[in-house]
């Protein structure tokens, strides 16, 4: 066992895990956000809306997330130069990289996968709960923000950490489409010493360093309501 | 239109159907500010959906609900019922009436104080201040100033149904509204909620009691009212519907809790 290269590659090893970690808080903030609206669309909304979130779901939850990346990349990526004016916006220096399309396409996966937690989470806040709001008078949109969701949310926290470790074991992925992320600086640093092992050893490292903080910080979240049982 | 003083409360001609089983048959209350008024009857005989018609958890199918003068406007809905004509007039006047459920219904994701707290500051938007101010001398009269920051999960049945009550209470509603305050509750924590309605009655609060403590709505009430198979089958003072019932339906009701 070699690792006299990490001195040599560490600036590396924590650029990866800033592209990782960076890939992970994006996809989940702005998944969970999407999620809610998703959710809500079919707990509470029309026909139509109803129908479109669930279908949204289905095809992103149904399709493997390498081949949704792909499709964005080289699909979606390669119209992109097309449209007029683009290339030159000042957009373009995020539009172009690989990055870009890692985090959209995580973020529209994360969202599917979480707005059927969180509807199914929705739909478990006890009725009289939500009759107690309304009958203090509670406008809809308060019933939803003070009362539903935060209830709601509540009650999926367990099953959201547990999202978000495996969204975590996703991000590699990314690595397929130029980021260099912690498992792309494992590919590198493989191919310029040709070890084996040992790179990917401490990569691991950080992968489990990483769930260990994200299931602390989930237990931290979920001590300061108590619920018994 | 018949001329009255305002009255409290008063509702006009409720019906309710539940897919094709007549629950409500037009049903007509008024409640006078300091009425007590309680709605007695067997099960599934209307008294709950009653109470949940006047401040629309239910959506009655015809009928009128006038709080303190101000009637509250409804449409037919699409999906059959009423539905209010404007969201806010039905949230302003259901601020006046503090319901009391059956399964308490406290917001289990805050403390016994955020749950009193909550509806003044998010809906009157009283200042924070002001609303725990007014919270934990309700607390302290129900008997719960130590559990102030404790979660409903960990308190008992009758404590979670008087951390209830305070939360009503809270609003200052012009009417109380209780669905059973004591059916969930084990009996020897019936006391204790009974208690705290009784101190409310004497205070001269106007009320709407479903019960199904038959001693307890004979001492409290002004007002009884003996709901039969979605009919008004009696009403009138305790001492009539329990003591000498004119009509045989009632009189076959209360015989079984005489004493």
């Amino acid at each position: 066992m070699r690792f006299d290269w990490i001195a040599k590659y560490w600036p590396l090893l924590i650029d990866g895990a800033i592209q990782t970690i960076s890939l992970l808080v994006i996809s989940v903030c702005v998944g969970f956000v999407l999620a809610i609206g998703l959710a809500f669309a079919q707990v509470s909304g029309g026909l139509l809306s109803r129908n479109l979130s669930r279908a949204y779901c289905t095809f992103l939850r149904g399709t493997p997330l390498l081949i949704q990346l792909w499709l964005l990349y080289y699909g979606v990526g390669s119209l992109l130069p097309l449209v007029p004016g683009l290339r030159q916006s000042f957009l373009w220096p995020i539009l172009r990289e690989g990055f870009f399309f890692a985090a959209v396409s995580f973020t529209l996966n994360f969202a599917a996968y979480q707005a059927v937690i969180l509807r199914g989470a929705l739909l478990s806040v006890p009725k009289g709960e939500l009759e107690a709001g309304r009958a203090v008078g509670m406008s809809p949109f308060t019933l939803v923000r003070r009362i539903w969701l935060p209830r709601a949310i509540r009650i999926a926290l367990p099953t959201i950490a547990g999202e978000v470790v495996l969204q975590l074991k996703s991000t590699p992925l990314a690595f397929t489409v130029t980021v260099m992320d912690l498992y792309a600086v494992a590919y590198k640093v493989r191919q310029d010493t040709l070890l084996v092992y040992e790179p990917l050893l401490v990569v691991t490292l950080f992968y489990v360093a990483l769930t260990a903080v994200i299931a602390r910080s989930f237990k931290f979240v979920e001590a300061q309501v108590p619920i018994r049982r | 239109m018949p001329q009255t003083s305002v009255a409290a409360l008063q509702v006009e001609n409720i019906h309710k159907t539940f897919s094709g089983l007549e629950v409500l048959r037009g049903i007509s209350l008024e409640a006078n500010s300091g009425d007590v008024l309680s709605i007695i009857g067997s099960s599934g005989s209307g008294k709950s959906t009653l109470l949940r018609c006047i401040n629309l958890l239910e959506k009655p199918d015809q009928g009128r609900i006038i709080v303190a003068g101000e009637e509250l406007k409804l449409k037919p809905a699409r999906q059959g019922g009423l539905e209010p004509v404007d969201r806010r007039q039905l949230e302003r006047l259901r601020t006046g009436l503090g319901m009391v459920f059956q399964s308490f219904n406290l917001w289990a994701h805050r403390t016994v104080l955020e749950n009193l707290i909550e509806a003044p500051i998010h809906v009157q938007g009283k200042s924070r201040r002001e609303a725990i101010e007014k919270a934990e001398a309700l607390l302290a009269k129900v008997g719960l100033s130590d559990k102030r920051d404790v979660y409903p999960a960990f308190l008992s049945g009758g404590q979670q149904q008087r951390a209830a009550i305070a939360r009503a209470l809270c609003m200052d509603p012009a009417v109380m509204l209780f669905d059973e305050p004591t059916s969930a509750l084990d009996p020897e924590l019936v006391g204790e909620v009974l208690k705290v309605i009784r101190d409310l009655a004497e205070e001269g609060r106007t009320m709407l009691l479903v019960t199904h403590e038959m001693a307890f709505a004979r001492d409290v009430s002004s007002h009884v009212v003996f709901l039969d198979k979605g009919d008004i089958a009696e009403q009138g003072p305790p001492q009539q519907i329990f003591d000498a019932p004119l009509t045989e339906r009632a009189r076959a009701f209360t015989s079984g809790f005489s004493r």
